[in-house]
């Protein structure tokens, strides 16, 4: 790079600022105070699925919504694309109150909205090309545009080959792809995931989760991942909300999350993923009280970029204690260390103290689990 | 058997697929949107008119539940309105009909209800309006159901077509009553059996055959 360039580099951007427009056209798709309410039925009373929540989802990004079953995430995902309505509130997607649609209106928004879905859902009475073709169809393209879109998306997904086989012909991995080129046939804007990686094994679940990304990348699609999968959020997604009851818990970028979890559900599902429990071999020798000649068992909570990677050597070395590594399980998640080790400390409890004191000032979350012999 | 005794049959055979196919046909052109909305029509359903639903269902009970013979006899004066008689095989296609119809109803709504609901749900997800759900999704994905719930309504038909016989209409179980029965031929009696079987195992077999055909869900090449 010669200097010049450097410097016109350097020069304020003089094209209209078309990118740092106003911030409605930054967000794809925001929750206005929405609640859920279903109704009583028969016996069953009635149920608050949502209760008056906001959140903005930005454009082109992956967001993960994750909850247990039953937190309202089925109910926020048909709001998003207005196969529900709100009890209250407003649901605005891509500047339109999707909430406020219905008939041939709410039919023409739902085309620029893809969905796709845990089982699938491909009709088994037509071959692979002509599932992608249904939204096309429902949409009023001429058969020649079909022909050619769906040749197109067969590429993109990457099943070519497979354009003329049923469903019951095809593996998990290739019904879902059939399932996202049929979500994406209409060009949306937004895609929503409703578990769709829930009933795949891993490794199809990484390719589809990879494909998804690419096409976040290449198309500028905004994807919602609906899931109850942490691992799911952490490969995939850049922003996450947490939901519980029918309500926001928290919600930021997926790092922060990982690394300093607040609510007791976020932390929950994380310990899914970097593994809190211990061994039951261990968890079953576990005593309250000290044993002489026995070590106490202590578990450290890494999180954040400087990781306990060297403290227990450290530790080891410092205070001259035979610390013995009992279990440990560390991962990298955008960018930042998460997981736990648990330690064995020998020695009664003055060097016990010695330990948790230097730990505490390594500035790593020290929990004594107990004793064994 | 003497060949006046074989026309007989011959004719009483051509009177008896007349009779069914036309009966079919028309049963199956009212009793399949019957269907089809007793399929979709409940709290919640796609064209959701509980009230509606219910009466139908009460009508096609009402219909289903009544003998056939019996129905023969008390629409007689409809029989006639629309027939213009009330004897012959093209009189006794009303009450065919009437009897095929909610037969025919409750089962293409059995078989549109095996369909997937989550079919339904992924069609309106993608903007279809119901009727497009009909016939893009409802209708193909119930075909294989369909078809076989068809040969059900037309073996039913050779069945209920030879009771007719007993308002002059014809057919081969008028045949079978008539010369078998009260003129002591048994050897015309069993013709007429082998001829209703040969019929019902015909039009069975093709039916499984084409339900087959279009049932894509089990096929493996």
């Amino acid at each position: 790079m010669n200097v010049h360039q450097s410097l016109s580099a350097a020069q304020p951007v003089e094209t209209p600022p078309i990118a740092s427009a106003p911030s409605a056209s930054d967000t794809m798709v925001r929750f206005e105070s929405v609640s859920k309410i279903y109704p009583a039925y028969r016996d069953k009373p009635s149920v608050q699925a949502l209760a008056g929540i906001d959140f903005a989802i930005p454009r082109g990004s992956i967001t993960g919504v994750i909850g247990r079953s039953g937190a309202g995430k089925s109910s926020l995902v048909r709001l998003i694309n207005g196969l529900e309505k709100p009890s209250s509130g407003r649901v605005v997607v891509d500047g339109r109150d999707i909430s406020a649609l219905s008939g041939r209106g709410l039919r023409l928004a739902q085309r620029s909205i893809g969905m796709i879905f845990q089982h699938f859902n491909l009709l088994s009475s037509r071959t692979a090309a002509d599932n992608i073709a249904l939204p096309l169809e429902i949409a009023g393209w001429s058969k020649a545009d079909i022909a050619v879109r769906v040749k197109e998306l067969l590429a993109l997904v990457g099943i070519a080959d497979k354009y003329d086989r049923y469903p019951s012909e095809l593996s998990g991995g290739q019904k879902q792809r059939i399932g996202i080129a049929r979500a994406l046939a209409t060009r949306p804007n937004v895609l929503l995931s409703d578990e769709a990686t829930s009933a795949l094994d891993p490794q199809t679940t990484r390719a589809i989760l990879d494909l998804l990304a690419n096409i976040n990348r290449e198309l500028g699609v905004t994807i919602v991942l609906i899931t109850h999968e942490m691992s799911v959020v952490r490969q995939l997604a850049k922003e996450v909300v947490v939901i519980d009851a029918g309500d926001i818990v928290e919600r930021g970028h997926v790092a922060d999350i990982f690394t300093h979890p607040k609510h007791p559900v976020t932390q929950t599902f994380l310990s899914e993923v970097v593994g809190d429990s211990i061994p039951v071999s261990l968890s079953s020798r576990l005593v309250a009280q000290p044993i002489a000649g026995g070590q106490a068992v202590i578990r450290l909570q890494v999180r954040g970029s400087d990781a306990g990677d060297t403290v227990v050597a450290r530790l080891a070395r410092e205070l001259s204690i035979d610390v013995a590594l009992l279990s440990a399980r560390i991962d990298e998640i955008g960018g930042q260390h998460v997981g736990s080790l648990t330690i064995g400390i020998p020695g009664g409890d003055v060097a016990v103290k010695r330990a948790v004191t230097y730990l505490s000032q390594h500035n790593l979350a020290v929990e004594r689990l107990g004793y064994v012999a | 058997m003497s060949p006046e005794l074989i026309n007989l049959i011959i004719q009483a055979t051509g009177e008896s697929l007349f009779m069914v196919s036309v009966a079919a046909l028309i049963a199956t052109l009212l009793g399949l949107p019957i269907g089809i909305f007793l399929a979709t029509s409940r709290k919640g359903e796609l064209f959701a008119a509980p009230a509606v639903n219910g009466i139908l269902g009460v009508v096609v009970n009402a219909t289903r539940s009544t003998p056939f013979i019996i129905l023969v006899v008390a629409i007689i004066p409809f029989t006639r309105l629309i027939a213009g008689t009330s004897i012959g095989s093209g009189a006794a296609i009303v009450p065919l009909t009437i009897a095929a119809t909610p037969f025919i109803a409750r089962l293409v709504e059995g078989a549109i209800r095996e369909v997937d609901g989550g079919l339904i749900e992924t069609a309106s997800s993608f903007g279809a309006s119901p009727l497009q759900i009909v016939f893009k999704v409802l209708i193909p994905e119930a075909l294989p159901g369909l078809v076989l719930a068809l040969t059900l309504a037309v073996v039913s038909l050779l069945g209920y077509s030879a009771m007719v016989g007993a308002v002059g209409g014809g057919g081969l179980g008028d045949l079978g009553i008539r010369y078998g029965y009260q003129r002591f031929m048994p050897e015309m009696m069993l013709a007429v059996v082998v001829v209703l079987i040969a019929l019902v195992q015909t039009v069975q077999t093709a039916g499984d055959y084409l339900a087959r055909r279009v049932n894509r869900r089990l096929r493996h090449r």
